[in-house]
């Protein structure tokens, strides 16, 4: 498509920020109505997290750009990593735990010659 | 996150302000270093940098942006691309559904949410479930939109500022800059969870996340959240009954 005038515009608009919207105005009027006390909000949250986890799981299994071409087990190996150092981290787990991850990513990239 | 520096504690322009300083956070630097890496994808797309930064804006959902990109450059029909970006985004609902409840008063006004609601987004959300119980609930929507629309906005300018600016990253870096983002919601997930059945669901989430792009990639992430976010209750939910039990 062209790139010029308005229309990209109004395109992103439809396609972009009303295909979107519409799902957080319906989560609204659906979160309107739910007790924070309830079993259905226990139900919505499992939903909410299992769906962020298939997000997580295809960013790590099946990546895009450079890490298309990485083996999946330097990628496995820093999530492994990482989780060691984010269990046994104590108060700075979560920075540990990452730092970890990255740099196990890092070194296996610079040693296969990425 | 301690309040200590401010004069008044009731104020929702107090509460504000403490959701503004999470711009400060590590997750919204994790989410800056990706949108860096957005603006460098863009730019080598040729997509003109004013329509990047609208998107951001209006769109504001990483991965459904880049649906749209992708939409835009194989020149898709508009309903094409509607379709395939609002299947990337149904997980939006439940997402801002478990979160409204942490959030409102009995007196927020409906508007006021649907407003809000447009800064949900992974890392905001992530962020906001982590952080909300810390502060007192008349406060929590002036602490969301703070910390949300000032996410956004800083955004917006930062993919404006270093569109020209990138070039290729050497490919260490890219790499690294994609894998802090699952890396950081795994963490951030984990570590947020207040009940048992979130442990269960991110689990099964990443197993079934797994399984579903194999078998069934254009449907995977909202195959994942339906079935395995409703066994993971399930599971959950008996062995709370059984523990009752006894």
């Amino acid at each position: 498509m062209s790139f010029e005038g308005p229309w990209p515009y109004i395109y992103i608009a439809i396609a972009g920020w009303l295909a979107t919207d519409f799902w957080r105005w319906s989560g609204v009027i659906a979160g309107n109505r739910i007790d924070e006390k309830s079993e259905v909000l226990n139900w919505v949250r499992a939903v909410a997290t299992a769906l962020v986890a298939a997000v997580i799981a295809k960013l790590i299994f099946f990546p895009t750009g450079t890490l298309e071409s990485s083996p999946l087990w330097l990628r496995l190996g820093a999530v492994l990593a990482g989780a060691l150092f984010f269990f046994f981290g104590g108060r700075f787990r979560q920075i540990l735990g990452i730092a970890a991850a990255i740099a196990f990513l890092a070194a296996g990239l610079a040693i296969i010659g990425a | 996150m301690t309040a200590e520096t401010a004069p008044d504690h009731n104020s929702h322009t107090h509460w504000f302000l403490i959701g503004m300083r999470g711009l400060f956070s590590l997750p919204a630097i994790i989410l800056m270093l990706s949108f860096v890496g957005f603006a460098a994808f863009t730019a080598e797309a040729k997509i003109p940098v004013g329509q990047v930064m609208f998107m951001t804006g209006m769109v504001w959902a990483l991965p459904a942006k880049v649906i749209l990109v992708g939409s835009m450059l194989s020149g898709a029909h508009i309903a094409t691309a509607f379709l395939a970006v609002t299947l990337s985004s149904v997980r939006m609902m439940p997402m801002v559904a478990a979160l409204i409840p942490e959030i409102r008063t009995s007196r927020t006004p409906t508007w006021l949410l649907l407003i809000v609601s447009h800064f949900v987004a992974i890392t905001a959300w992530v962020f906001a479930m982590e952080h909300v119980r810390d502060v007192p609930r008349y406060g929590r929507v002036a602490f969301f939109a703070g910390f949300g629309i000032t996410l956004t906005l800083t955004n917006i300018v930062l993919v404006g500022l270093v569109y020209g600016a990138v070039s290729e990253f050497p490919p260490i870096v890219s790499g690294c800059l994609f894998f802090l983002t699952p890396v950081y919601f795994l963490t951030s997930i984990w570590i947020s969870a207040r009940h048992r059945v979130i442990y269960w669901a991110l689990g099964i989430g990443l197993a079934f996340g797994y399984l579903f792009a194999v078998i069934a990639p254009e449907y995977d992430i909202l195959l994942t959240g339906i079935i395995g976010g409703t066994l993971a209750w399930l599971g959950e939910r008996m062995l709370r009954q059984r523990e009752g039990k006894r």
